[in-house]
């Protein structure tokens, strides 16, 4: 679904699965990590943590906990590899980050591809869903927690030769999870917008603004054949 | 609990489930009579606890399957295309108020209420239709007569009462009934919403930690319980390692907590794996409703509710992986989810770790324990031997040193008697159950 046309190599599927087996039981003192020098240590595990993102935005519900750990972790390697990031990537070991980068180049392709016709598919539905922003006054609750956000800047400092992930760096990594296909107005959540309290708006509604035509357009898309004949109310 | 820790297997307990699912999560009810197993099949299946018997004394704790059902079944959502899976993240048990027992299932989306009967009478002699049912002509009837109830074999039905669908966007990770039993609440990823068992259509959102963009996203819910007296406090936890205590009665809409538990980070243990190995993957209050304990990946702790900076016990659950972030961390193990219980006098603290074994931390002598749900090490009524694992040196003759432990043997889940010393512990797919020898 994500990839429209875009086989995965055979390499990468190799590659991959040898990471995972060669992975199972590491010995601690792998040379990647442990003897070689630090830059080369976080550029594998750069590289390690760039795999698992990827494989993770394939998934087509990534597990939020999953994604969010590896990407606060990627910041912190990224972090530590920023005084760094003017130089070509260290060469020793040869071998795995050479391929690391193979794979991150090919990837970086499929991931750009994947993400634009994502961001494509999503275009349609975004265009019909008005999903509310949450209240003002609320304020953006996540900020409230924990420190602030790092700033993610420092990647676009890995230029090219890094193989800069995007172009937008991190903060373009989180479009595909727009969440105006989840927030969609058409199939709202029994809760949005609902909010306790003693005196209750009697019969609030909370009735899409879509109108018919949009609904039929939406349906053909997704189906091809009939259209709805009116959009579900909430208590369906 | 005894001075040593002896836990027989007892006979017939662990099983095999046919054609078995992974577990995925296991309860005991409050009276510990029934024990719950979820699998990743969707499926229930309900044990109960044998009646004390002057005859078959042998048998006593013996738990057998008292009722299956099929509680979740995979969905596919259209509009996202997106395979909504079956698997059954949390039961919970209602506390028994009539004679059947209700249990709420939750898959990733939706929360279910079942109820639990028994039946072992049927209606017989019906007017309009005959012994197998078919309709009789009404013109046939000269006479009318009262049906009569007549005893038939037990049999144990499952029932879905409510159905609380469409209010996640994210996974489910949690459910908790509040100590006024009209209330629950369920919590995804992001959010977590109160419902009123009695209605289905509705559901009040009190946390909402979703950012206004999702670039800014960084931190997650991780579990969450209601305190179990008071009905308007509950906690929630997060992959940073930082559990919150919100009072609902401060505002409809607990974003701002009321009290925040966080450990500070020790520098000398910093690593990239640092946040990683700090997300909580469960919190529990004890049953005195004092303390509550959290579940990191290589720790649990014990923290005060009148003391916020720091917990007031910490217990190293399998320290030797420190060392070993790198590998875990490649292999996906690093991140996954380890639930803690109490006993039920909140002494002992029980979770899982790897190779099937799980540990048991005794609050008050410091004593912990390393035992072992496996088949080949345990037989039948014999007691289980204490295991050690070997960081490093000279390997003992019964130890098993760090590089041959089995990382795929997880054990996630485990549950104690609320009362006795009876634990059960899922390990994959067999569901082994203890019991302390003084039973």
């Amino acid at each position: 679904m994500l990839s429209k046309g875009l086989k995965r190599k055979r390499e990468e599927e190799e590659e991959k699965e040898s990471l995972a087996v060669d992975a199972l039981w590491l010995d601690p003192g792998h040379a990647a990590v442990a003897q070689a020098p630090p830059a080369a240590a976080s550029s594998s595990l750069f590289d390690l943590s760039v795999l698992k993102l990827h494989h993770s935005l394939q998934q087509s519900e990534p597990d939020l906990r999953h994604l969010v750990l590896v990407v606060n972790t990627l910041r912190r390697i990224q972090a530590s590899m920023a005084p760094a990031a003017a130089l070509p990537p260290v060469p020793s070991p040869p071998a795995a980050p050479s391929m690391a980068d193979n794979l991150l180049a090919s990837s970086d392709a499929a991931l750009s591809a994947s993400m634009a016709s994502l961001l494509e598919d999503l275009s349609h539905i975004e265009g019909l869903s008005q999903a509310p922003q949450p209240l003002a006054d609320e304020g953006p609750p996540g900020r409230s927690m924990g420190g602030a956000a790092p700033s993610l800047g420092a990647l676009d400092l890995l230029g090219p030769a890094t193989g800069c992930l995007l172009d937008d760096g991190l903060e373009g990594l989180f479009e595909d999870i727009d969440t105006s296909m989840y927030d969609n107005e058409l199939w709202a959540p029994a809760s949005e917008g609902l909010k306790p309290g003693p005196e209750d708006e009697p019969g609030k509604e909370e009735a899409p603004e879509l109108d018919e035509a949009e609904l039929d357009y939406l349906m053909d898309v997704l189906v091809g054949t009939q259209a709805l004949e009116r959009p579900p109310g909430p208590g369906r | 609990l005894p001075s040593s820790w002896d836990y027989r297997r007892v006979p017939n307990a662990w099983l095999t489930f046919v054609g078995s699912d992974i577990i995925s999560t296991v309860e005991f009810n409050h009276t510990g009579e029934l024990l719950a197993t979820g699998d990743k099949g969707g499926r229930v299946v309900i044990f109960q606890r044998e009646q004390e018997s002057k005859n078959q004394i042998h048998r006593r704790g013996e738990y057998n399957v008292y009722s299956t059902f099929q509680s979740h079944e995979p969905e596919f959502d259209y509009l996202k295309s997106l395979e909504i899976e079956e698997k059954i993240n949390k039961i919970r048990w209602l506390p028994q108020q009539n004679a059947a027992y209700f249990l709420l299932s939750t898959n990733d989306k939706t929360v279910k209420l079942w109820k639990v009967s028994e039946r072992d009478k049927r209606p017989e002699g019906y007017n309009l239709k005959d012994e197998e049912g078919r309709l009789r002509d009404p013109a046939t009837i000269t006479t009318l007569r009262v049906p009569v109830l007549r005893p038939m074999d037990l049999m144990v039905e499952a029932t879905p009462r409510r159905v609380f669908a469409n209010a996640h966007t994210y996974h489910i990770n949690s459910i908790s009934v509040n100590s006024d039993y009209e209330t629950y609440m369920s919590a995804d990823d992001l959010r977590i919403n109160l419902w009123n068992f009695e209605i289905t259509n509705q559901s009040f959102n009190i946390v909402d930690i979703k950012p206004a963009n999702m670039e800014e996203l960084t931190e997650v819910i991780t579990a969450a319980e209601f305190h179990p007296h008071h009905c308007n406090t509950f906690v929630y936890s997060s992959s940073k390692g930082t559990i919150r205590l919100c009072d609902m009665r401060a505002s409809a809409l607990c974003d701002r907590h009321t009290k925040f538990f966080e450990e500070p980070e020790d520098p000398s243990n910093r690593s990239f794996f640092s946040e990683i190995i700090s997300s909580i993957s469960d919190v529990k209050f004890s049953h005195s409703g004092r303390y509550i304990m959290t579940r990191d990946y290589l720790t649990v702790k014990v923290w005060d509710l009148n003391m916020e900076n720091r917990p007031i016990e910490t217990y190293q659950v399998h320290d030797y992986l420190r060392s070993k972030l790198c590998s875990l961390y490649e292999n996906d193990c690093i991140f996954d989810k380890f639930e803690c219980v109490w006993n039920g006098s909140d002494s002992v603290i029980m979770t899982g770790s790897y190779n099937n074994f799980f540990r048991m931390f005794d609050r008050n002598t410091k004593r912990d324990v390393t035992l072992e749900a496996s088949r080949e090490n345990s037989k039948p009524r014999a007691i289980l031997k204490p295991r050690k694992v070997c960081v490093g040196g000279k390997r003992r003759k019964d130890e098993i040193s760090v590089d041959s432990l089995d990382f795929s043997k997880k054990i996630l889940h485990t549950a104690w008697h609320p009362s006795e010393n009876i634990i059960a512990v899922a390990a994959t797919n067999n569901l082994y159950i203890f019991q302390d020898k003084v039973n």
